[in-house]
């Protein structure tokens, strides 16, 4: 990342705010027929994309097929719940959003493919899409060479920022060091055990967590091992917790892994409800595999549970659940991947435009006052403000929420002294 | 890294450690078994082993959702109802997949290596589109969770001994058919010589139809028991199927004694090294050391003479 990139939109959010920009006007999630102020599509289109007097064309692009499916299945369908509000209450400047769906396969070329196709042949407005941090890598380039505008969901390890994406997860830092805080204050906790999935984003998070409690909390990292993904077996790191007795299991353990690591934390008799573990990585789609039973008592950072108890989410769970079965399960990832069409929609009517140059200066300031996390507002570095939440999981496989910090967290892709 | 500890802590630390490995090794080879069989008595290399397990998970999860719902009572004992359901519906889409793609495949072996894999995809797909792309919670009974509290440091896991006891079962069920029993004969009698075995009068065909059912109903009961220690969702199978292949080739392709002897050493390898290691260094080594030993005695630890 370079440092003239970073200069460039802060200074575009300066300009902006020396042109007088007022506040967005407060959403309302009712519907609100705006087909009369339509403005004319020249005006509001002038770089080519797909847009008609009636329509814009957004793409959707995550894994449908292959082994991300698993995850990526909640982002597809809240990002088309989104669209379909944002549609019923008028759509965006007075036209229709219409989504071409792309599928990754969960194969990183195939996302850059994809990308390029979605951006060149479709010329969408945007892209709502990508899960892991290795499609995001492979499509980043894309997005950047042809100018388009990606919306990504999921909380990742940081060290990124461009033009071309709004990071609607949280970045590491954002997650993680509330929550160790917390775990330092609430429970005492001096001694902390890593376990991860062998691959960037728990290396990178492992290694913030690391510094903030040697440096920060004064503790100590007492054990710290990664698995390759799609391990099974866990019984040796399992004694080895055994064996250093650490005040804190801190986990990001990914994937199918995941359900493997709590069914045999379970059976080699680690009672959760008496040993604190932290995670990063389970969110209510993930306890669906894992099994309510298995993981009970754990706590989890993050910065949603569908347990929320605010007006927003009350009207978000329903919704999704009437659209998708009651069965659903909503997760952190799957409501950062609801915010993206909305910020989207908001951005375009600030900027009165579906140019990507114009989205991206007026992206940062953009606020969400329907977020079902409560409030979310867009930081200068394409990031969001949010604020962290622990929850404890439940037998039902919710969480019960324990904690949240009392402000928004600021994104902090480049933490200082923690690299 | 010792220092820290008391003699008593690294005591039961040993122990635990030790049956970690055990378990490793029973779950090694409850997964190799079905391939050995396939892979070792058939010259068929069958990359959809994994989804031929997963089935047994999902026969598995389907079986708990009904006793849940309808015989709650029971519902203590479902496992075991849900592994011979698993050994069944495996064994008999073993048994259709033979007869629709293997059985014209026996005269190119390295074109099976392809056609499974399509096999694995369209399995993969057809799992997703009928139970969803999330993973499924397989519920056990309460008397399968938990473990065995021995001492204050040891705690034994009940469902690792029940994996244990279960590949025990299972292993000596398959050398019994293999070995023992007339059927058992036929099998190696037209592994060794196909053309031979029918002038004799043997049905080939069928012997080659229920061998490839066998191998595929014993991966289904292996996917039942994994459900106890591992996820269940469209693509699990994928997380099996490589060392599955590790443990089967390492071993010698058509010995039973080899499967178990390779599993035993990879296993333990794996366990020891993990402990002192990370865990993906000791994946590291041990795929290290199981490359040099291959190089060493291509044929695997164990192999039958036979005429070239």
């Amino acid at each position: 990342m370079s440092d003239d990139k970073k200069q460039g939109l802060q200074s575009a959010f300066r300009r902006k705010l020396l042109m007088g920009m007022a506040a967005i006007p407060a959403l309302t999630m009712l519907p609100r027929p705006s087909f009369a102020e339509a403005p004319a599509t020249s005006a509001i289109n002038t770089t080519g994309l797909a847009v008609t007097d009636t329509e814009v064309t957004v793409g959707i692009l995550h894994s449908a097929t292959g082994t991300m499916a698993i995850s990526e299945t909640g982002s597809i369908e809240s990002e088309k719940l989104a669209i379909a509000q944002i549609n019923e209450a008028g759509g965006v400047l007075g036209r229709k959003i219409k989504i071409i769906q792309e599928d990754g396969a969960s194969d990183w070329p195939t996302f850059a493919e994809k990308a390029k196709k979605l951006l060149v042949n479709d010329k969408v407005a945007a892209i709502m899409g990508c899960w892991t941090s290795a499609s995001r890598k492979a499509v980043l380039p894309v997005v950047e060479q042809y100018n388009g505008m990606l919306y990504y969901p999921t909380f990742y390890e940081g060290l990124e920022q461009s033009k071309n994406v709004i990071y609607t997860g949280q970045e590491a830092t954002q997650q993680i060091l509330a929550g160790l805080n917390w775990v330092a204050k609430e429970k005492g906790a001096k001694s902390f055990f890593f376990v991860g999935s062998d691959y960037i984003w728990p290396r990178t998070s492992n290694k913030i967590a690391r510094k903030h409690v040697e440096n920060v909390l004064k503790g100590k990292v007492v054990g710290e091992e990664y698995y390759p993904l799609g391990n099974t077996q866990f019984n040796s790191v399992i004694n080895k917790i055994k064996l250093t007795k650490p005040d804190v299991i801190f986990t990001d353990v990914v994937g199918g892994s995941n359900v493997a690591f709590y069914k045999q934390l379970k059976a080699a008799g680690i009672d959760l409800s008496k040993q604190t573990l932290l995670t990063i990585s389970v969110t209510e789609d993930e306890i669906d595999g894992i099994g309510g039973e298995n993981i009970a008592g754990a706590y989890a950072c993050m910065k949603y549970f569908q347990s929320l108890d605010n007006p927003n989410n009350k009207l978000f769970v329903p919704a999704f659940k009437k659209m998708w079965g009651e069965k659903t399960v909503i997760g952190d990832v799957t409501q950062a991947a609801y915010l993206g069409p909305w910020l989207w929609k908001l951005t375009a009517e600030k900027a009165g435009s579906f140019d990507v140059d114009k989205i991206a200066a007026a992206s940062p300031g953009i606020e969400f006052k329907g977020a079902p996390e409560g409030y979310v507002r867009i930081h200068e570095n394409h990031h969001l403000w949010s604020k962290t939440r622990v929850g404890r999981a439940k037998l039902d496989g919710q969480f019960e929420l324990v904690f949240e910090t009392a402000d928004l967290v600021e994104p902090d892709p480049f933490p200082k002294g923690y690299q | 890294m010792f220092g820290d500890y008391s003699i008593g802590d690294l005591g039961s630390i040993f122990v635990m450690q030790g049956f970690a490995g055990l378990i490793l090794f029973s779950v090694y080879v409850l997964m190799a078994l079905g391939l050995a069989i396939i892979f070792g008595q058939m010259g068929v290399i069958n990359m959809a082993h994994g989804e031929f397990m997963i089935l047994g998970a999902y026969v598995t999860w389907m079986t708990s959702n009904f006793f849940q719902a309808y015989l709650p009572g029971l519902f203590a004992g479902y496992f075991f109802l849900a592994m011979i359901l698993a050994f069944i519906a495996s064994g008999a889409l073993g048994m259709l997949v033979e007869w629709a793609l293997i059985r014209h495949l026996y005269k190119r072996p390295l074109d099976t290596l392809l056609a499974t894999w399509g096999l694995s995809l369209i399995l993969q797909q057809a799992y997703r589109s009928i139970f969803g792309a999330r993973e499924v919670g397989v519920e056990l009974p309460q008397w399968m969770l938990g473990s065995l509290h021995v001492s204050d440091s040891i705690e034994v896991p009940i469902n690792g001994i029940f994996v244990m006891a279960l590949t025990v079962l299972i292993t000596i069920a398959v050398a019994y058919v293999m070995y023992l029993s007339r059927w058992g004969r036929q099998v190696r009698a037209v592994v060794q010589n196909r053309i031979m075995a029918g002038a004799v009068g043997i049905n080939t065909e069928k012997v080659d139809r229920y061998t490839f059912a066998l191998g595929c109903g014993i991966a289904g009961v292996a996917g039942s028991a994994f459900t106890m220690i591992g996820s269940t969702g469209p693509t699990s199978g994928q997380l099996y199927i490589v060392d599955t292949f590790l443990v089967v080739v390492f071993g010698g392709a058509a010995s039973l004694l080899g499967t178990i002897a390779s599993a035993f050493s990879i296993s333990q390898t794996q366990s020891t090294l993990e402990f002192f290691l990370s865990g993906s260094m000791a994946k590291v080594l041990t795929l290290l050391a199981v490359v040099g030993i291959l190089m060493l005695r291509p044929q695997g630890l164990f192999a039958l003479k036979v005429r070239k």
